[in-house]
Order: structure tokens, then sequence, then C-alpha cells
């Protein structure tokens, strides 16, 4: 059973990993890394056939169980079952022009559909309302959060007071009396919040991006060493 | 007589003379010759596809650029095979055309069209295609031809334009040249020396802390906190919720944040509180239950393990933060760890969390979700930070040693920023005022900066 | 006070927020006025970008519209994406949209509706436009379109082989392009672009992404990225720019019909676009109008009369809103420090 859970594994991360280090420096090799980047993708395929039974299976034991939050687990189901029906079934999908007569030709996320209805009306409202509700969370994280307690904190503060100004017509107003030619036009508002973030935003991006660059290559070196095997379940 | 003949003599003289002037005036000028001895080779030791053209210079006088042309030959059958296809392109649109004048319905215009086309014998035609490279200055004389095609031979030649942007006729083709690939591409060889100075600097150091050197780590106030968070969850009876990033296995951060499952739960175990782990890849719940089933195992509480509390949601960003979000509003999880590859739902999962009062912790090198993470949460563990966490918290020699490693690579790279930098600089100040020819520093410090950014950082 | 302050409920924070988005989207939406822009030199060189693609070699641009965007952020990254295909379809490129997300090809549909299909019907499939969908494989899809792009494309959203489709002739890969024009909301996106078409293969590029993204692709400008937008702020410089360009090109159309001279409409039709308001005064007082055909004089004052439409001010008409969030969120800071210092003195805890 250890060779199954472990020995295999460990092996078949090894030599991708070695395929994917070779492709990058024996051009006759280069195709392997893409091939192998391709397993992945036919693995995760499997697995969505995995995700949905399990979705089903949890869902519906808190539906049967009528355990707390129960309700929602019914949304989901109902929500799941009719997208999966509407999506395979092509219902209310147009024939394409090609092929009039054959009623499952035509596309399914063809305009008018089920399927695009569903997406048009309920899709997509739901994802915006979902990412507009962050404009609520920056406010009350800035309101509960950015205190001057320290010289780095104070910082911070004018930094955000440059950026949030200088990015709306309200830093125009502000400096907008400075020449833009002149010696001081660098200090209008709009002018020094693109160089905050071109320079010292960027400077701060780039030395996070190398510290992460060198984790990476120290973790992956780890994984495909065996070194660390607490992703196959125990590292011991 | 005499007179009129001098003066006949004088009047075309002079009109010879104002020939010669309006002839050599720039408006009336004549195409520049072609440059001379054009050769192609290809690029020894490289990845393929890159070709380098050389030529002499034309014989005119006035030439600002040259223009550097391609032809690819490809195989005969597939010029033959792209002629013939171009020929019934056209005749198959010149009898769309037709039919459709005389009233057929396009449908049936299109069908008839086609199988028209079909019958026609065409023969074959060499599709040639001179296709411009690019324009280089007067005073450079080679090429560097890249992206082409590994496996088929290529001819190259090049004009000379004039400062009337006059093109010289075409000079000699070169030889056919197959831009193919070498065993080792020699352009790679900075990088697989920098690979190799810090893989050997990871080894070093693991077999270092093998042979019993003590490896000091800095405290990393986020890792020491999960203790703390986990029995603070088990004080108040109340769960821990683990969110895994959203993306796939694929993505090193889930990895990581894989392992940093591991150490929690193990954690949870021996203190019996109830982690949950909601995922939003069926792959990454497969893997969590993995390693949240050996943690159980591996603290003596195999029984307390639950399989149906690390589950998948959804793949849909927003949709997966929904449900999480409305969980933990329910449910009101003690401690809240954040540990993967996140994007805009961080915010809205920090900040739910902290609305029901629970402690978080996070952990991504996603950079752009940092910053929103810092606000929220008790603890962030920044970049390198989370992916030294594994190592951080089993406390094996190995993992410590790589750390170190590591951290010769950041010194490398620190070294090499500065000596950039230097050089940069002193290039800068060393620049001669328009005019002025280079001095002999500026030349030095202008070929190790090209050296640095083009050859060591650019491979 | 400082006691209610510091225990305010989020609540009322949210309905301050709701209401500083929320009326000015309806004060813009009932005047139709919208705050001026001033693009900057990144919005500049992304219209200078699009502006020129494909004359050096002489002919009509073939740009690639990568669109790898969903709905979440269409809000910051629809305007970007209607203002690229509204500049190159006045400009007459020929657009190859592709996604690499799987909701992409909805945020195609939804600009050549809203642009091409309502503004400019003359364009024909196939021959000035063509969608090709979405392909799954994120840089995968990259890597191999630089090489061949039949490979991964057989057919575009309509089923049609690449082959019959006029437009695809000559095209093979990624260098066959002349300008990739990338609209990002993160993985796979602008670096993914410059990693694996624009370096390698040395396109220019040009992006526009979420504001979150932007900072991580500034060192990218100008070298791989030769204009970049972020965020809704981008958007609304771009959009001014090309609305603003459509304009001068429209008096500079009428002012030439009329029989003016280039070298005069020029200077005269930027000055219009900058001040539409003049223009009657001009048409009816200047003595180089009295020259002009009555159809240009009547072209001129509908130019300087008539309204935008609504889809190409989506950008500029949040910039409004987004001038009340942030002033409200310099005061809740302001105000959060003002506690904090107020509870420190009085020895409470922050």
């Amino acid at each position: 059973m250890q060779v199954l859970t472990r020995s295999i594994p460990l092996l078949i991360t090894g030599l991708a990993g070695l395929v994917m280090i070779l492709s990058a420096f024996f051009p006759y090799t280069s195709d392997w890394g893409k091939t192998a980047g391709q397993f992945f993708n036919i693995l995760a395929a499997f697995a969505f056939v995995l995700g949905g039974g399990n979705l089903l299976k949890i869902h519906l034991k808190k539906v049967s169980d009528q355990s707390e939050g129960w309700g929602y687990s019914g949304v989901i189901l109902v929500c799941f079952i009719a997208t999966l029906v509407v999506g395979l079934g092509k219902i209310g999908v147009y024939p394409s022009a090609d092929h009039p007569n054959v009623r499952l030709s035509g596309e399914t996320q063809g305009t008018g559909s089920a399927f695009w209805w569903a997406y048009e009306y309920v899709f997509k409202p739901l994802t915006a309302t979902m990412f507009s509700m962050l404009a609520f969370y920056v406010a009350s994280a800035a309101f509960r959060a950015f205190r001057a307690k320290n010289f780095e904190a104070i910082l911070l503060l004018g930094t955000a007071f440059i950026i949030l100004l200088g990015r709306t017509f309200a830093g125009v107003l502000v400096t907008g009396w400075i020449d833009p030619e002149g010696p001081f036009g660098g200090l209008r508002l709009e002018e020094l919040s693109v160089y905050v973030m071109q320079v010292f935003n960027t400077a701060g991006n780039r030395a996070i991006m190398i510290g992460i660059a060198l984790g990476i290559a120290s973790t992956s070196l780890k994984i495909l060493l065996g070194i660390d095997r607490s992703f196959l379940g125990s590292g011991d | 007589m005499i007179r009129a003949g001098l003066r006949s003599a004088m009047i075309l003289t002079v009109l010879g003379a104002t020939g010669l002037v309006w002839a050599s005036s720039p408006s009336v000028s004549a195409p520049p010759e072609p440059p001379r001895n054009v050769t192609a080779v290809d690029k020894p030791y490289d990845g393929g596809g890159t070709v380098n053209i050389s030529w002499e210079a034309s014989p005119s006088a006035d030439v600002k650029a040259y223009e550097v042309f391609s032809h690819q030959l490809a195989p005969e059958s597939v010029q033959i095979a792209e002629g013939a296809a171009a020929e019934n392109d056209a005749v198959e649109s010149e009898t769309r055309d037709l039919l459709e004048s005389e009233g057929v319905a396009p449908e049936d215009a299109d069908r008839e069209a086609e199988e028209r086309a079909g019958d026609v014998a065409t023969s074959p035609i060499i599709v040639s295609k001179w296709e411009s490279l690019g324009i280089v200055d007067a005073e450079q004389r080679t090429y560097t031809a890249e992206a082409l095609d590994k496996f088929t031979p290529y001819v190259f030649m090049v004009r000379a334009i004039n400062e009337a942007n006059e093109s010289s006729a075409d000079s000699n083709q070169t030889a056919p040249v197959v831009p193919s690939y070498a065993f080792f591409d020699l352009g790679k060889l900075p990088l697989l020396c920098f690979l190799i100075l810090i893989c050997g600097a990871v080894f070093l150091f693991v077999i270092l802390a093998r042979q019993g050197m003590p490896m000091k780590i800095r405290t990393i106030a986020g890792l020491k906190a999960v203790d703390e968070a986990v029995g603070r969850a088990t004080e108040m009876g109340r769960s821990i919720l683990y969110i895994n990033g959203i993306q796939d296995m694929d993505d090193l951060q889930t990895v990581a944040g894989v392992t940093v499952l591991g150490r929690v739960a193990k954690t949870a175990a021996d203190y019996d509180a109830k982690i949950e782990v909601p995922t939003s890849r069926s792959l990454v719940m497969t893997a969590a239950r993995e390693t949240v089933q050996s943690s159980y195992f591996t603290a003596g509480r195999p029984d307390a393990y639950n399989p149906d509390l690390i589950y998948y949601v959804t793949d849909e960003q927003f949709g997966f933060v929904a449900y999480v979000a409305g969980m933990m509003t329910r449910e009101k999880p003690a401690a809240c760890f954040y540990m993967g590859a996140f994007f805009a739902e961080s915010l809205i999962l920090a900040e739910t969390g902290n609305s029901v009062g629970a402690i978080q912790i996070a952990g991504t090198a996603s950079p752009a979700q940092l910053p929103f993470f810092v606000a929220a949460c008790d603890y962030t563990l920044i970049g390198e930070e989370f992916f030294a966490a594994s190592a951080y918290l089993s406390g094996q020699p190995d993992q410590l040693g790589s750390l170190k490693g590591q951290d010769i690579g950041k010194l490398v790279v620190g070294v090499i920023i500065l000596v950039g930098v230097v050089i940069a600089t002193l290039m800068t100040l060393s620049a001669p005022a328009i005019g002025d020819a280079p001095s002999a520093f500026h030349q030095g410090f202008s070929a190790a900066f090209d050296f640095l950014v083009n050859t060591v950082l650019g491979s | 006070m400082i006691n209610l302050l510091s225990n305010l409920d989020r609540r009322w924070i949210f309905l301050a927020m709701g209401l500083c988005v929320g009326i000015p989207i309806l004060v813009i939406g009932i005047t139709g006025k919208t705050l001026p822009e001033t693009p900057t030199p990144l919005a500049e060189a992304f219209f200078n970008e699009v502006d020129v693609a494909g004359e050096s070699k002489g002919r009509r641009g073939h740009l690639l519209m990568a669109f790898d965007y969903d709905p979440a952020s269409a809000g910051e990254l629809s305007p970007m994406a209607i203002s690229a295909v509204h500049q190159a379809a006045q400009r007459g490129h020929r657009m190859y949209f592709i996604s690499l997300w799987p909701v992409g090809p909805r945020m195609i549909d939804e600009s050549i509706s809203k642009v091409i299909d309502r503004h400019y019907p003359d364009l024909v499939y196939g021959e000035d436009y063509v969608n090709l969908g979405f392909k799954a494989g994120n840089e995968q899809v990259i890597k191999v379109m630089g090489v061949d792009l039949t490979t991964e494309f057989r057919t575009d959203t309509k089923g049609t082989p690449l082959a019959e489709i006029p437009m695809m002739k000559g095209i093979t890969s990624l260098e066959d392009f002349d300008l990739i024009v990338e609209v990002s909301a993160g993985y796979p996106g602008t670096k993914e672009w410059v990693l694996y078409a624009a370096t390698q293969y040395e396109i220019p590029m040009v992006s526009g992404m979420t504001g979150v993204q932007a900072p991580l692709m500034y060192p990218y400008y100008p070298g791989q990225l030769k204009g970049l937008l972020g965020a809704i702020k981008g958007a609304a410089e771009y959009e001014s720019l090309v609305n603003d360009w459509i304009l001068d090109d429209g008096f500079r159309t009428a002012l030439i019909e009329g029989g003016m001279s280039e070298e005069d409409a020029g200077p005269l039709a930027e000055e219009f676009a900058r001040d539409p308001g003049q223009v009657s005064t001009w048409v009816e007082g200047a003595q180089a109008a009295a020259d002009l055909t009555p159809e240009s004089k009547a072209k001129l004052i509908d130019l300087a009369t008539g309204t935008i439409p609504g889809e190409f001010l989506e950008g500029q008409r949040r910039m409004g809103p987004q001038l009340f969030a942030h002033l409200l969120m310099v005061l809740l800071i302001i105000l959060g420090n003002v506690i904090f210092f107020a509870q420190r003195r009085s020895g409470g805890r922050s």
C-alpha cells in the first residue's frame, strides 16, 4: 500500500519535474514539458466528476438530516441539477444555420437558449454583486485598520491619501493650480500618484516577488526530491 | 557663324551644367546599390529558430538603413498544395458571385461553387513571398533573425534604403539555411549556472543540517500563533475553518497550503478541535483529505477523522466565496486560516471572518492580495514566509536547511542588483555629451551593462 | 461621541458607501454630465499604439483582441474593451477576438454587439472581425499559438473552419499580428501574454487590467507593454481619448467635405473637439464658415450638439461614484485615527 500511496507518487513527481527542467535547457525535449503539463489538464477533467459527486453527496445528506442550514443545501442541489439538465439537454437552443433541422446543432450558450438566460440573468448579476461587495468591505477595513500607530503606518496613510485623491477628480481640484510644466509640476496629486505606483510600489512588489520566486524554487526542489512529502499525507 | 557656333557651345555648356546640377539635386536621385556578399549562418548552440545574417556595405554614399528579408522554402508538396488551394479559392469565389448574380440562393450557390472548384484541375504554383524582418541603421552590418520555423530552410536578402526612402534592388540571395536547434541551448547557460548555484546551496545546507549543524530561523509570528488559534477554537467549542486558496494543485501555493494544512490538522487532532476545509477544486479536496487523514492517524486519533468535513464547493471564484462567507456567518468559526492562492475574494473572506470575531491567519504569495490580508487579518505570512511555513512547523533539520539555502539565493540576487545598479549609474555618469565620442570608460560600462542585462539576465 | 464612533456598527459604513456610489450614478444618469479626464502618458501610449498598428506594413492593422475577464470584473474592464473595439473599428483595423477564460466569449459578444452591431453595421464578419472563442489550457494555448495558431483554433465560434474565413488567410501564428490588445482580470492574463507572446516573439502589446493587477505590471511598461490601462481610471482616460479623437475626426471630415483645406481643418477640428460649444457660434459668424457647404455646416452642428452614446461613456460615468467613494474612505481613515488618538489620550484600549 505504501508503494501506491507514497513511492509511485514520489516517482511520478520526480520524473515530471525532471522532464520540465530538461525541456527548458535541451531544445530536443522542449515539447515534453508541454505534454507533461497536459497530463494535469486530463486529470483535472476527471476530477470534475469526483467534485460533482461529492457536492451531491454532502448536500443531499444535509437535506435528509435537516441539519442547520439545510435550506441552502436545497438551493444548491436545485441549481446544480437545473444547470446540468439545461446545459446537457441544450434546452431552448436554436439550431445552427448550417443544420437547421437538427435541434441539437446549435451552441449551448447561443443567444436565447435557457443556458444563456441563466448566464445573463442569474450568473452575471450574482457575480458582479459579489465583486461589488468589495467596495463596502474596503470602507469598513479602512475605518478599522488604518491607524497611525507608528512611523511606517503614518507613511502608509500618507501614501493612501495621495493615491485615493490622485486617482479621482479631487486630485485635480486640490493641486490643479500647480503649473504642470513648472518645477513643482510633479507635486500635482495625479502625477504623484503615478510616481508612487511606478517607483515605490514597483520596488516593493519586486522585492516581494523575488522572495516569492526563491521560495517557489526551494519548495519545488524539496517536493521534487521528496524531502517534503507532507502533501502526500505525511512528511514523517 | 563662328559667333553663332560659340554662342551655341556656350548655351550647350550652360544647359549641360544646369542638367548636371539638376541631376545631382536630391529630388532626382537614383536608388542606392544593394549591399554585397550577404551571408546567413544558423546560430550555433541555441534553441533553434535563429539565424545570423551579415553583409558588406552598399557602395552608395547616401544609404541610411538596410532592410532584411526572409523567404521560407516550404517543401515543394506544401507549395503546390498552397498554390492549388489559392487557385481553388479564386474559382470558388468567382463561381459563387456569378451564381448569386443570376439569382441562385446563397446556400445553393455555395454548394455548387464548392463542387465546381473541386472539379477544376489546377497547376502547381510556387508561392514566393519575401517577408520583411526589420530595418537596421546604415552602420550595422549584421542582423539576427529570430523565431523562425526550426525545421524548414530559409533564404535571406537585404536591400539598402537611401535618404529619399528609395529601396535598392534585391541583394544576392543567401544559400538556404535551416535554423535548427542544438543539443544544448547555450543561451540558457547563465540560467543553468543560477539553478546549480541555488539548488547547490539548498543541497549543501540540507546535508549540513543532517550532520547536526544548528539552523536558526527567525520567529514568524503567524506560525507561532497556530497553536494559539487552535487552542482558542477548542476552548470556545467552535470549529476551525481552513481555506486552501482557489487554485488547483498545479499551483505551488496550493501545494504549500496543503502541507500547512497537514500541520494544522495534526494540532487540531491533538486538541480535539473540529477542522472544516471547503475546497474550490476537486483535486485539492482529494489531496486535503489524504493529508488530514494522515495527520489524524499520526496524532493517534483516527476515530476523530471525518472526511465529510473536507468537501468540494465550486470552481467558480465568487460562488465559492459566497458559500464560505455564508457558512462563516452562520457557524461562526473561532479560527480562520487562509493559506494558498487568492484573488479578489481575499478581502471578503477576511472581513467576514473579522465580523464574526475569529482569529485569522493568512498566508499567500499573491502580492496583490497581501495588503488586504495585512489590513484585515491578525497575522499574515508574506510571500516566502508562507513557503517556509511547512519547514518551520515541522522543525525537521532537512527542511530548515532548505530555508538557509534559499537565503543564499537571496544573497546572490542582492549582489547582482547592487552590481547592476553601480554599473548602470557609472554608465550614465560617464556618458559623453551630445556630439562627443564615448570614452573608454563609458564603452566598458556599456558593454558590462549589456552583458548583464542581455546575456546573464536575459537567458 | 468617541465611544459612539468607536463602536459604530459597520452597516452604517456600508450605508454611507452605498449612498456615495448610488447618488452620483443617479445624478450622472439624469444629467448626462461626466467629470473631465486628463489622460496620463500610459493611456496615451495605449491609444497611440492601437492607432498606428499595421502602419509600418502599409495596411490595416491585424489586432489580436484577447478578452480574459469575467462578469465580476466587467465593471472595471468592459469600458476598456468597448473603447478598444471602438477605436479599432473606427480606424478600420481587423479584429481577431479570442479568450483564455471560459466566460470570456460572453464578454466578446457583449463588445461586438454594443460597438460593431450598433455603430458599425457595415463591418463584415469574417472580413473585418472574427470571434475565435475560448480555448482551455491557459498559457499553453499562447505557447502553441506562437508556433501554429491553427493547432489550437480550428474553427470560429460559429463552427466555420478557419480556412473558410477570408481574414484568416495569411494568419498562421502570433507573429502575423501587428498588436496584441489584452484585457485581463487575473490568471491567465497580461503576465502570461507578456511572457509567452510579447517577449518571445517581440510583438507589440498593450493591456488593460484591474486596479489590483496594475502595480504588478508597471515594471513591464514601456518595455514589453507599450501601453497600460489600470482600473476604471485608466478606462475613463482611454475612453475620453477615443471619444475626443472620434469627435475630432468627425469635425475634420465635415470641414474637409465642406471645402476647407486639410491644413486649416486640422487645428480647427481639435479646437471644436475640445470645446464643442463654440461650433454653432463659429458656423454662424466666422468668415471661413461662409465658404462651407450647408450639409457640412449641418453636420458640424449635429456633431457639436449630439450626445455620445452611453456605451462609450461607461468608464467616465463611473469616475463620479469613484470620487465620492474615495472621499468617503479618506474621511473614514481620518475619523478612525481621531478615535484612535482620542482613546490613546484618555488611556483607553485602542
